[in-house]
């Protein structure tokens, strides 16, 4: 965070609170951009995973879902852990 | 009179099976009755988590605290729906549906936050910590409800909650 300041400093003619304030909605969007990343792969395997299992199963679709939709909500709270962390970052 | 042709080895198996991608589901959908039963959860526990939010930070967090119940529910919601519709249609719209859904969910929540988040009545530590307490505390207390066998998927039948049909 201090060095991303100082660099936002040095590349322009911005004043430090300037810099900080611009260092911070960076780092803020980058934290939620990283933590968006993992949950979208995850989500992804788990949904690819159960499309397969549905096909293979027609039979078992409805426990597949079931597991499939807690499994995505599950999933997500990482993302909305990061983007927690973002609105604190960016607003608080 | 010319006997029967078997088929022929040489016919495709795509023709002589369903294609599983366009394989559809038509009737009720366990996600529509959880999401409606964490829903209806999400109700019972909002004075509490309410109260809890404005002992902490006051009229501003109790506001915050029952915005962020809000968009969890609907967010479930959302969720729910359009995984819903989408096996309705075909298991690759589930698969697109859902990779998209968590995209525009995110996006939805993002606005919600963004449009508010100047506003005076708003906390931000009470929305935050109500988004994440609530999101997980009712998954967790959904999971004591939720049937993982083949005969009552969905919620289970004694449920204490009579669920909507």
């Amino acid at each position: 965070m201090e060095a991303l300041t100082q660099l936002v400093m040095q590349a322009s003619e911005f004043s430090a609170d300037e810099a900080k304030s611009i260092s911070a909605a960076a780092s803020a969007g980058l934290a939620y951009g990283l933590a968006a990343i993992g949950p979208g792969i995850g989500i992804g395997f788990l949904v690819g995973k159960s499309v397969e299992a549905m096909a293979r199963q027609p039979e078992a679709a409805g426990l597949v879902r079931t597991t499939m939709f807690l499994g995505i909500a599950f999933t997500e709270a990482l993302a909305l852990i990061g983007f927690v962390v973002f609105i604190l970052l960016k607003f608080a | 009179m010319n006997a029967p042709t078997p088929p022929s080895s040489k016919t495709p198996a795509t023709l002589r099976h369903e294609d599983p991608m366009t394989i559809r589901f038509e009737g009720p959908s366990p996600e529509v009755r959880i999401s409606k039963d964490l829903a209806r959860r999400g109700l019972y526990v909002a004075p509490a988590v309410v109260g809890i939010a404005a002992l902490i930070w006051g009229v501003s967090g109790a506001v915050s605290a029952l915005f962020a119940l809000g968009l969890v529910i609907v967010n479930f919601a959302g969720s729910a729906a359009l995984i819903s519709l989408a096996a309705k249609i075909s298991l690759g719209m589930v698969l697109g549906a859902t990779m998209f859904g968590y995209l525009i969910r995110l996006a939805v929540i993002f606005a919600a936050v963004w449009i508010v988040a100047d506003a005076p009545w708003i906390s931000i530590p009470a929305l935050g910590a109500t988004i994440i307490v609530s999101h997980l505390g009712l998954l967790m207390w959904e999971l004591r409800y939720v049937a993982l066998s083949l005969a009552h998927s969905g919620l289970r039948a004694d449920n204490p909650i009579t669920p909507i049909s």
